[in-house]
């Protein structure tokens, strides 16, 4: 069975499954039964100043967006940091790590942007034996409007200058935590990275209202008849914080920053993908806070069964590997052509292909009187539209078109010489170069 | 004292009250609104829906879903209703194993279709449940219409031409409406007097009269529609049944079929029904099945459907075959009855097996005996009292495609017009689409 410890920043878990700072880590109790339940870290929910706690909102903190059979799509929260006084933290942490040593334990931090603050808090973190702190830069809600949480994550010097206060009064690893509420999350990332972060993790949640009720004209969750934007996490966010994971590990800027995912993680395979973007860990909560600490169980089993199935032994030998793949579009090959093709065995007629292609698309799908569906060459742009509404899987394909052979659309032959936007005919730019 | 499964004979009371209440529960149960919406999640939402092709009504099926899923079933309610006025009860009575749902995408992929018929009664009851009849007549044409015969075929016509701003007035020769739908097809198809409920539902759009207990023999004749109305529409149902010609088919204990059922329908009490111990059901319709079934459900012991053909030729679908066998009846196929023995009542039925040549049904001379206190004739209905002078062709009065008869001004539909199935979504389209051809030639 192929091995799945982590070595993130020299912090050693059994596996790169973390919860992520949020409402299961927030006290010991949980925190005890996920490890149990063989979580390999927890990034205790975060922590603030020392003073009367933050209060929360006594009416609904959750919204959510569902499918058809309420399996739940996005959440979106309006909960603030931890509401428990910071020494309760602080010795519960003690009690935690001592009896887990295995395990990740990292405090989650949100003090104001003030260097004392940060001086103040840092020590009595280090004295739990913690084994790292992660910066919350991220919650999009509430704590923004202190001018902490998001606040910070969206002036990249604060990041920068908080960075450096914690890697000076801070010994072991310093994570900081971007929000994506922001228009290039490279900003931020080069920002810790100038800071000195030991890695960024990322992403936090989406601004977002979830929905809105249209009887009270409000939207939800509904505090006495207003609403607020909360934080959007699960499912629905993974491809938004893929693309974000993705642009920091290629950009030469911060090329090698340890990363610890987040965003929508729910199964195996969204570990594995966030991985091969180079991730080192990543940190769940949503699924979690869906079904439970026992989901964690599947992550494991599936992991270990792909990674067997490649020839993986460690979650070194494949993370990055699908790094160097990710691209600009101006470097896509212009000359990879491909058509749809339709598995008439396997087509059970339903039409959508047609429809969207019909409708919305190419015109490039022919219909029969009986209700057979062929792809017409001459008009296909393989747009892969009609593989993406099919409900039959592996249905419609894309077949590459050999070389040598011609594109019936444009009448071209199929070169197999590799061509871009830089330099096509059509680029004013590439004519401006010769 | 209460009668048994082993008293022999036709009695009453051979279950208990609670036993007969469950057995003639809801054949399927109503979708709650969960349900629904994860079962109308299971649509494709096809191009050019194969379901909509094949439904006699041409009810918008991928529509009047999405409309569902939309969270608003009261406008898929009435995407249904505007096809289909009695689309409540084609919903529970339908055939949709093959109309809609044999052609479902997803049945032909995964033989595990869309349930269309529970989400359309899922929409339609919504609505009916909420009293809300959604269509408004047309002002008056000041046009009076006659309608004979007040089932599937004559309500979907009435309606019709109600909405079109007609008065119409329905000769029925019975003292309800309803036709089929309230005096035959199985009990637990329409639980709680939906049939009752939904004509008095249909009617709330108003310009409707039904005067009962009138029909041709019963104080109508075709010259006094034509003469006092604009236009007739002829919907009279089979009134007729075939005999067996069998030796010993006038014994007691030996009924139609229809005529069973139409008293198990009007049953008060069906704890206070007579069935058989022993009942065989000459026939392979889906009166059959219903009368077969429904035996079962009364506490029969035993209970055979006796089929002249085999499986495949079989009126009653698939589906009605294995809720018969599910429920206990036996199926027998290739036999015909050759005599019912007895002294005086039925005691036995005396069974030829069969052989097809040439496709004519011809008996083997080899026999068996079952025991039959009661025999139902399931041999299909025929067309009686039809108005002197129609055209009648395969023993059904010849209509065109929009229900014209051979005689000006008189239409026809349902059972007794030739053309199509006899099923009740058949019966409303006909009736809907003689309804607008009678408007068009009115108002031309």
């Amino acid at each position: 069975m192929a091995d799945l410890t982590t070595d993130f920043l020299g912090i050693k878990s059994p596996n790169p499954f973390w919860l992520a700072s949020a409402p299961p880590t927030d006290k010991e109790y949980n925190v005890r039964r996920a490890f149990e339940a063989g979580w390999g870290g927890v990034v205790w929910k975060t922590l603030g100043a020392e003073g009367p706690p933050v209060v929360n909102v006594n009416g609904p903190r959750y919204g959510a967006i569902w499918g058809a059979d309420r399996r739940l799509l996005g959440l979106n929260n309006i909960e603030l940091i931890t509401d428990r006084p910071l020494q309760v933290n602080l010795d519960e942490m003690t009690r935690v790590k001592k009896d887990y040593p295995d395990r990740a334990l990292i405090a989650s931090i949100m003090v104001p942007c003030e260097e004392a603050a940060w001086k103040a808090i840092l020590p009595r973190v280090a004295e739990t034996g913690c084994d790292g702190i992660e910066l919350n830069f991220g919650c999009p809600h509430g704590m923004a409007e202190r001018g902490m949480g998001s606040a910070v994550g969206q002036v990249p010097e604060y990041i920068q200058m908080v960075t450096e206060w914690c890697k000076q009064y801070y010994g072991k690893p310093v994570i900081v935590k971007l929000t994506p509420n922001i228009a290039d999350i490279r900003h931020p990332a080069r920002a810790a990275h100038a800071g000195n972060a030991d890695a960024v993790s990322l992403i936090n949640t989406i601004n977002s209202i979830t929905s809105v009720n249209l009887d009270a004209m409000s939207p939800e969750p509904m505090i006495g008849g207003k609403g607020t934007h909360g934080g959007y996490c699960g499912p629905a966010v993974k491809p938004i914080a893929m693309n974000m994971v993705a642009e920091i590990a290629r950009d030469p800027q911060t090329a090698g920053l340890p990363i610890s995912a987040i965003g929508g993680v729910t199964t195996w395979r969204d570990a594995a993908e966030f991985i091969a973007l180079g991730a080192g860990n990543v940190q769940v909560c949503t699924a979690a806070m869906t079904y439970g600490f026992k989901v964690v169980e599947e992550m494991i089993s599936g992991l270990s069964n792909w990674m067997d199935e490649k020839g993986y032994t460690s979650i070194e030998d494949f993370r990055g590997m699908a790094v160097p793949n990710v691209t600009d579009w101006q470097y896509l090959d212009l000359n990879y052509v491909t058509k749809a093709r339709i598995s008439q065995d396997d087509c059970i007629k339903c039409g959508r292909c047609f429809a969207a292609c019909e409708d919305t698309s190419h015109q490039a799908i022919a219909m029969s009187e009986d209700r057979t569906f062929t792809v017409k060459d001459d008009e296909c742009v393989a747009c892969n539209l009609c593989v993406n509404v099919c409900p039959v899987e592996n249905c419609i394909t894309m077949e590459e078109i050999a070389v040598g052979a011609v594109d019936e659309r444009t009448g071209q032959v199929v070169s197999g010489e590799y061509g871009n936007w830089t330099a096509h005919p059509n680029n004013p730019a590439a004519t401006a170069a010769e | 004292m209460a009668s048994s499964h082993q008293a022999s004979g036709i009695h009453a009371a051979r279950l208990s009250a609670a036993e007969i209440a469950d057995n003639f529960g809801d054949l399927h149960a109503p979708f709650d609104a969960h349900e629904a919406t994860v079962a109308a999640d299971r649509c494709y939402f096809c191009f050019d829906a194969p379901c909509m092709t094949a439904c006699p009504t041409s009810i918008d099926i991928p529509q009047f879903i999405r409309e569902i899923q939309g969270g608003h079933a009261e406008s898929a309610a009435k995407t249904i209703l505007n096809q289909n006025i009695l689309g409540g009860m084609c919903a529970r009575v339908c055939p949709t194993e093959t109309l809609c749902e044999e052609v479902c995408v997803r049945e032909v992929a995964e033989g595990k279709p869309v349930e269309i018929g529970r989400l359309q009664r899922y929409a339609t009851d919504l609505l009916m449940e909420q009293d809300v009849h959604p269509f408004t007549r047309a002002a008056s044409t000041g046009k009076k219409i006659a309608v004979a015969g007040a089932g599937p075929a004559g309500l979907a016509a009435a309606h019709r031409l109600a909405m079109k701003g007609h008065d119409v007035v329905v000769y029925e020769a019975k003292s309800k409406a309803g036709g089929l739908n309230e005096f035959g097809i199985a009990a637990y198809k329409s639980t709680n007097d939906f049939a009752a409920r939904e004509v008095d539902w249909l009617l709330q759009i108003g310009g409707i009269l039904i005067e009962y207990d009138k029909g041709f023999g019963k104080g109508l004749t075709l010259e006094g529609l034509k003469a006092d109305h604009d236009a007739v529409f002829l919907s009279i149902g089979l009134a007729g049944v075939n005999a067996l010609r069998t030796e010993g088919e006038d014994k007691e204990g030996v009924r139609d079929a229809v005529s069973f059922i139409e008293d198990l329908r009007q049953a008060d009490d069906l704890t206070e029904l007579s069935v058989g111990r022993n009942v065989v059901v000459i026939g392979g319709g889906m009166t059959a099945v219903d009368a077969a079934v429904q035996s079962k459900l009364l506490g029969a012991e035993n209970v055979t459907i006796a089929y002249r053909r085999d499986r495949g030729a079989m009126g009653a679908s698939r589906f009605e075959q294995d809720l018969a066998a599910s429920k206990g009846v036996k199926l027998m196929f290739n036999v015909m009855p050759k005599a019912i023995h007895g002294n005086g009542a039925s005691a036995e039925i005396e069974l030829e097996y069969t052989e097809v040549a040439d496709g004519r049904v011809k008996g083997t001379g080899e026999t068996t005996r079952l025991a039959a206190d009661q025999v139902f004739k399931a041999i299909g209905q025929t067309l009686e009292g039809a108005p002197q002078g129609i055209d009648v062709t395969g023993g059904k009065i010849a209509v065109s495609e929009t229900g014209r008869t051979s005689v000006a001004g008189v239409w026809a539909g349902g059972d007794c017009a030739s053309g199509g199935e006899d099923l009740t979504v058949t019966a409303v389209a006909e009736g809907r689409d003689a309804a607008e051809d009678i408007h068009t030639s009115l108002m031309g």
